[in-house]
């Protein structure tokens, strides 16, 4: 029993990691790492919110009729999200106004439903929560690593201490927009390259619950252009 | 006038929606590989942003800030935005059956398109008006069209180039859209 619990938490965490081996959650992923510090506060964040949701979708299960299920978790989610943001400002406002507008954004962050939709609806209450724990840390390391390699090359600091020598020229754009999509890219090649097994067993598990839960699957081609010659 | 001017460039060049802010990167990434649909789906997003602009903000001025509910918006704002779409492609689909036929795929595409509910919180967050949000909005939406055709264009060229095999597919197409947001980048301090 103890071992499908822990068995959850890998999976999230290593197995079926949402950025490094699903790449779900591209649009805040790429937005928010600017620095470790936002990184972490985004992935943080989202966690909680996915933990919640994973817990009151799971616990409602049975209640909610099946047709009307998607826009139940929308309103289920978009609740926890307008709390969270509340929050922040009171607790957090420096995190609040780093963020800004990414954190209502979180409704519509495919993870989330994403999850709800493949695990917490089938699944029962402790499973559910385990898996949301698991996802929301797999999610919140990678933001921060994302956002350490990226403050580090753009700005010679992780979380604001100084690592890189002094005579280190900081790569400015690496910080700024453009920045983020070299290093998305940098990653995806990365993962082709070195973790080709695992991505065929992620990209599995992402047909049947993480990207078929985003409407535009049978469009979307970032999926079937990986497999194009 | 002037300042609708500074709006439209600044939301359509100056802070792009996906070059810049990150929004709307699933159908930018995913709808791009021919021209034709790309435009499909700029068109749909047009259609969608706009008239979702000019809702989402009468619903903001004349109902939650009223009834000081302005905290509600992020859950209002998303079904109003579900709800629309859904009447859209209703109403497209009696009264201009032309119109249906090239946008009517994209259309139930745009729900979870979170730019158009990037630029609906966008609008309450700067207070903007109703005209303003609605010109807003279309200059948003043109933004994501420039974007994505320019992409289309250029994924066109790309596949008879020839590219390294751990390269190929998504890496080829995010250094892609890199280049683009450092040319973007160049419209910085326009307004």
């Amino acid at each position: 029993m103890k071992n499908a619990y822990l068995e959850r938490l890998k999976n999230g965490i290593i197995t079926e990691n949402p950025t490094f081996v699903l790449m779900l959650g591209m649009c805040p992923t790429m937005a928010v790492t600017r620095s470790a510090y936002n990184g972490l506060g985004m992935g943080l964040t989202s966690a909680a919110v996915l933990i919640m949701s994973n817990l009151i979708i799971s616990a409602l299960r049975k209640v909610i009729p099946d047709k009307v299920r998607i826009p139940s978790y929308i309103v289920v989610v978009a609740t926890l999200v307008t709390i969270i943001q509340f929050l922040l400002k009171a607790y957090l406002p420096y995190l609040d106004e780093q963020l800004g507008i990414y954190i209502p954004l979180i409704v519509v962050n495919c993870i989330i439903l994403g999850r709800a939709e493949a695990y917490a609806a089938k699944n029962p209450i402790g499973l559910s929560t385990f898996d949301g724990i698991g996802m929301g840390l797999g999610f919140a390391i990678g933001l921060t690593a994302i956002g350490a390699v990226r403050e580090l090359l753009g700005n010679g600091t992780i979380f604001d201490f100084k690592i890189m020598p002094s005579f280190y020229e900081p790569i400015k754009i690496f910080v700024l927009a453009p920045g983020a999509f070299f290093v998305l890219a940098l990653l995806t090649v990365f993962q082709k390259k070195l973790g080709n097994k695992r991505v065929i067993k992620g990209k599995n598990s992402a047909t049947t619950g993480g990207c078929a839960c985003c409407e535009n699957a049978d469009v979307c081609a970032v999926n079937k252009s990986d497999n194009k010659s | 006038m002037k300042e609708l001017l500074i709006i439209t460039i600044g939301a359509a060049l100056v802070n792009n929606v996906v070059l810049n802010q990150f929004l709307g990167l699933c159908p930018f990434l995913g709808v791009s590989k021919k021209s034709e649909t790309a435009a499909g789906m700029s068109g749909a997003v047009i259609f969608v942003m706009t008239i979702a602009s000019a809702f989402t903000s009468i619903i903001y001025k004349y109902i939650l800030v009223k009834t000081s509910l302005e905290y509600m918006q992020t859950i209002v704002f998303i079904l109003v935005i579900a709800a629309l779409v859904q009447v859209v492609e209703l109403f497209l689909k009696k009264f201009s059956p032309s119109l249906y036929e090239s946008l009517g795929v994209y259309l139930p595409l745009i729900t979870t398109n979170c730019a158009v509910l990037g630029v609906a919180l966008i609008n309450a967050q700067k207070d903007y008006g109703i005209l303003t949000s609605i010109v807003s909005g279309l200059a948003t939406a043109i933004g994501f069209t420039l974007a994505i055709l320019i992409m289309a264009g250029i994924r066109e060229r790309i596949e008879f180039n020839d590219i390294p095999e751990s390269v190929q597919g998504s890496p080829i197409v995010l250094i892609t859209a890199g280049l683009m947001a450092i040319a973007f980048a160049g419209f910085a301090g326009l307004v």
